[in-house]
């Protein structure tokens, strides 16, 4: 499912700015979050991703800026918006020892419009943990508790916070399954992450967030083609005439060897093609050919000069 | 308005008895402490003549029934600060429930357990105040759920000038108990110097202990109306002081 973008945004932010104390979090931030959409505020820790994140759910108030989500101001309009969005928070907890299937009635009966509880659970592999205490849980299976509870008033947008931070790659390739299948139920996601490769394969937009401020957004191909447009492929291959060939392609700009491995760099769509087009036109043999996109990893290390790790 | 008290309340009691901990200190201690006095000073007490048996005879239960309140309070305070800690109270936040369920929840939860641990002191205990003794017992309860109500509010604001949830029960402990000595549980405020007096008369539990010595002693309510008066005024003191200063997070 494409995002609407004729319908008006479910989540607007202009100029917001949150200060603690002497501390500037987020400064002059705005974004939008269209219907139907997977928006991503990623960021490393301490970005003010998770600032951002509490003003829009209306837990805490900007000190500049507004808000607007679904139509309501999340602070003064907060009883309205509430049953309207579900929430999952980072690093949020319940009672030791409450029972899976007690969480999930306890939240039903805060809502008018509630889902099965029981389907909910099934349908997010928690079936045999309806009696199980929170505690006695594992770092996923706590996540998509959260995740039920976030959906079980069928909220139409959903905040989810540094949803997978902790889980193993398995676990959190199923949470993304998750996350995928409630934007195609026609909900709206509005997630943060500090993962660059769970950006790239989650969400269909991406706000860049770096010392409290927006770097750049776009969907993920976009920022790459924009800020990263650099193509590399890889050669082997023992044809003694190869590495003049590539360089005189037009879309190359440089070409290294080392022994019978050739390091093709340019720009732009064509490279790959010019190069395989290379290859058959001049007969050439190869052991192996590979290609290396540039990730939003990259387009991060562009914009900030750092790694989203240091 | 208060939409999820009845579910979260019979769930918070649920979770409660669930955790081992909590309930020895919450109900087993004061009930094995009744009995393990009420033992040691039970022959004499049937000794109508002798000194102890006047003393005790007031002084055991509400003793003891102090100890519940205290309990309670501190069981309380501990929950606040775990729940704020772990992000608990937060989560909630975040749902249409109204911040006020939550807390009515726990003041209901520590009510019911007060009551809880009175009835079992009394059934275990029966025989250190044979049948016949006449003893108010209901009047009993209820003046000690009104007590503990209006020193629960205190334990909001404890709860919300600890930072830590490792802090929040030495810090309650630390508040609670030393009112004690002041609150005439041991000696009768009468008969304290001026100063201590003084001190006395602005603790809650002083007119704790004067409301539950007085019922259990067979005075009518009426005769205790400024008690009452004081704990109320107490509750509602505590509660506006608490909202202010409640953090949630």
């Amino acid at each position: 499912m494409t995002p609407d973008m004729t319908a008006p945004p479910v989540v607007r932010v202009t100029s917001i700015r949150k200060t603690y104390g002497q501390t500037v979090a987020v400064d002059d931030v705005s974004f939008s979050v269209e219907p139907g959409e997977i928006f991503g505020l990623i960021g490393p820790n301490g970005a003010g991703k998770t600032t951002t994140m509490e003003c829009v759910e209306g837990l805490r108030r900007p000190d500049r800026g507004q808000i607007e989500v679904l139509g309501f101001d999340p602070i003064r309009d907060g009883r309205r918006l509430q049953p309207l969005i579900g929430v999952q928070l980072q690093e949020a907890q319940l009672q030791k020892r409450i029972k899976v299937w007690e969480a999930v009635d306890l939240w039903a009966t805060l809502y008018d419009t509630v889902l099965d509880g029981n389907r909910l659970l099934d349908q997010l592999g928690l079936r045999d943990k309806r009696e199980a205490w929170f505690m006695n849980l594992s770092g996923g299976q706590k996540q998509r508790l959260f995740i039920a509870l976030a959906l079980i008033n069928q909220p139409e947008l959903v905040f989810l916070d540094e949803l997978t931070t902790g889980l193993d790659p398995q676990a959190r390739h199923a949470i993304w399954e998750l996350v995928r299948s409630i934007r195609d139920r026609g909900q709206t996601v509005f997630l943060t992450t500090h993962l660059m490769e769970e950006a790239e394969r989650l969400c269909d937009r991406v706000a860049i967030i770096e010392h409290g401020r927006i770097v750049d957004h776009d969907t993920p191909a976009g920022l790459v083609d924009k800020h990263c447009p650099e193509r590399t492929v890889l050669v082997s291959t023992t044809h003694e005439d190869a590495a003049t060939r590539f360089a005189q392609l037009p879309s190359v700009d440089t070409v290294t060897e080392d022994n019978d491995r050739h390091t093709i760099r340019g720009r732009g769509d064509n490279l790959v093609t010019e190069v395989i087009h290379c290859l058959s036109a001049h007969n050439i043999r190869v052991s192996e050919f590979r290609t290396e996109q540039p990730t939003l990893e990259d387009v991060f290390l562009t914009l900030t000069g750092h790694s989203i790790r240091d | 308005m208060l939409r999820g008290l009845g579910k979260l309340t019979w769930l918070e009691i649920k979770i409660f008895v669930r955790e081992p901990m909590g309930l020895i200190g919450s109900v087993l201690i004061p009930v094995m402490m009744f009995l393990v006095l009420g033992r040691t000073f039970g022959p004499r007490l049937r000794e109508a003549t002798s000194l102890v048996a006047v003393q005790m005879q007031v002084g055991l239960p509400v003793f003891v029934a102090v100890f519940i309140a205290i309990s309670a309070v501190l069981s309380l305070v501990a929950i606040i600060s775990i729940y704020r800690e772990s992000g608990i109270l937060k989560r909630l936040r975040a749902t249409p429930i109204n911040p006020v369920t939550i807390l009515v929840t726990h003041v209901l939860v520590k009510l019911v357990l007060t009551a809880v641990t009175v009835l079992v002191m009394v059934i275990l205990g029966r025989r250190y105040y044979p049948a016949g003794t006449d003893i108010p017992l209901f009047a009993f309860t209820v003046a000690l759920l009104l007590s503990t109500w209006s020193i629960l509010s205190t334990g909001f604001i404890i709860a919300s000038l600890v930072r830590t949830a490792r802090f929040a029960p030495p810090l309650g402990s630390l508040v609670l108990y030393m009112m004690l000595p002041f609150c005439g549980l041991f000696l009768p405020v009468d008969s304290l110097p001026p100063v201590t007096q003084a001190i006395s008369t602005v603790l809650p539990l002083t007119y704790a202990v004067s409301l539950l010595s007085g019922i259990w002693q067979g005075n009518p309510w009426s005769a205790h109306l400024d008690d009452i008066a004081a704990l109320v005024v107490v509750f509602i003191l505590c509660t506006f002081v608490a909202s202010r200063v409640f953090r949630w997070e």
